[in-house]
């Protein structure tokens, strides 16, 4: 049983820690700050939680689970609003975002002027 | 009333939670500080529907599981795109109908758009949201208006906006 | 195994800081130092794990409020240049 338990863990924290990396290469690879919010999105959401949901089961049914899981929770709560306030501020103070395929040599800046409907 | 008291007790099962020392005077400690936050968010006024929803009950919990896997889904398709040699993105921005009742509802929305990998709410005002989506795929996942549908389902029925009910 | 995750912990976040060392706007250095502090938050909870130490835990607790409540203060300090402010008072100003 025990052995059940560090396996399912192992693979949580194995498929976690990947995640986490994709989301990290992604913050490299991606063109702009707004396109990098995504990639860092992923480490926020499914990295960060495959990793705690690993340790939950290490943690077995104690109060380190709880912390675990509030952790999470909390997580969970305040990425999205610092993605948001970060999206918001850059969107009105920093540089506009690029749009259309990545491969065509003169990306369209949009202003806030014509916004797409 | 019922919402004070239950911040109350959420905030005092916090607090059993977190010290895990169960002796009378720190018990106590923790009631009294318990009421006195209480009796602060009662005097700023922010212990309402909007700061502590609890009328979303049961709804919420079977939401979170639909978004979770909607996450998961987001998630394999983000990394497939960043893992991919050609790094096959074309970023839009769309503006999206909102038709959630209160700002609660919008809220919710706008950060579960943004919890969700590939899309980024940029913008929330009156009743639309400004989108940044990492491909025109998942932008139209979002045009396709299911989310939306699903947030005002739980928002259920209720006072709609503020400056409606006078 | 979780010697492998904190690794794997540690490279992302020397990632996160190439890009914001890298920038090039001061946004892509606020979300990358952001991403930082979440990846800090889980090293913080694999270390009680390795060295068996839970009260770790309630410090990766307290580190994410002060992530998140930093984040947003620079951001605030960003938008409308100063703290003091409220959102609809720094709105009338322009």
């Amino acid at each position: 049983m025990q052995i059940l338990l560090d396996i399912a863990s192992w693979l949580l924290l194995i498929a976690g820690s990947s995640f986490a990396l994709i989301g990290a290469v992604g913050l490299i690879r991606f063109p702009d700050v707004y396109s990098r919010m995504h990639a860092s999105g992923i480490t926020d959401t499914l990295g960060a939680g495959l990793i705690l949901a690993g340790l939950m089961v290490q943690g077995g049914l104690t109060l380190v689970t709880v912390k675990l899981i509030l952790i999470m929770v909390f997580l969970l709560y305040t990425s999205p609003t610092s993605t948001y306030a970060l999206a918001n501020a850059a969107y009105s103070r920093g540089p506009q975002p690029l749009l259309g395929k990545r491969e065509s040599e003169t990306p369209s800046p949009v202003t806030p002027e014509n916004e797409p409907s | 009333m019922l919402h004070a008291i239950s911040l109350g007790i959420v905030l005092y099962g916090t607090w059993l939670l977190f010290s895990g020392i169960y002796t009378p005077l720190l018990m106590g400690l923790g009631a009294a500080s318990c009421l006195a936050v209480v009796g602060i968010a009662h005097r700023m006024d922010v212990v309402d529907r909007e700061g502590h929803p609890i009328h979303l009950g049961w709804r919420a919990i079977t939401y979170w599981m639909w978004l979770t896997i909607e996450i998961v889904k987001a998630n394999i398709d983000v990394a497939r795109r960043i893992l991919d040699p050609k790094l096959p993105i074309d970023p839009v921005m769309v503006t999206l109908e909102a038709s959630q009742g209160s700002e609660l509802g919008q809220v919710i929305y706008a950060n579960s758009i943004t919890l969700t990998p590939g899309t980024v709410s940029i913008r929330v005002s009156e009743n639309t949201i400004l989108v940044h989506a990492i491909a025109t795929a998942l932008a139209d996942d979002l045009k396709s208006g299911a989310m939306d549908r699903r947030v005002t389902a739980m928002e259920g029925p209720g006072p709609r906006r503020l400056e409606d009910m006078g | 195994m979780f010697f492998a995750a904190t690794l794997a912990i540690l490279v992302t976040m020397a990632l996160a800081l190439t890009r914001a060392l890298l920038g090039p706007t001061v946004y892509d250095r606020v979300l990358a130092v952001n991403t930082f502090g979440t990846k800090t938050v889980l090293l913080i909870a694999l270390l009680g794990f390795l060295t068996e130490r839970p009260d770790f835990l309630d410090i990766g607790l307290v580190y994410a409020l002060i992530n998140f409540i930093g984040t947003i203060a620079v951001l605030k300090l960003l938008k409308y240049g100063d703290l003091g402010t409220t959102g609809q008072q720094a709105e009338r100003k322009p």
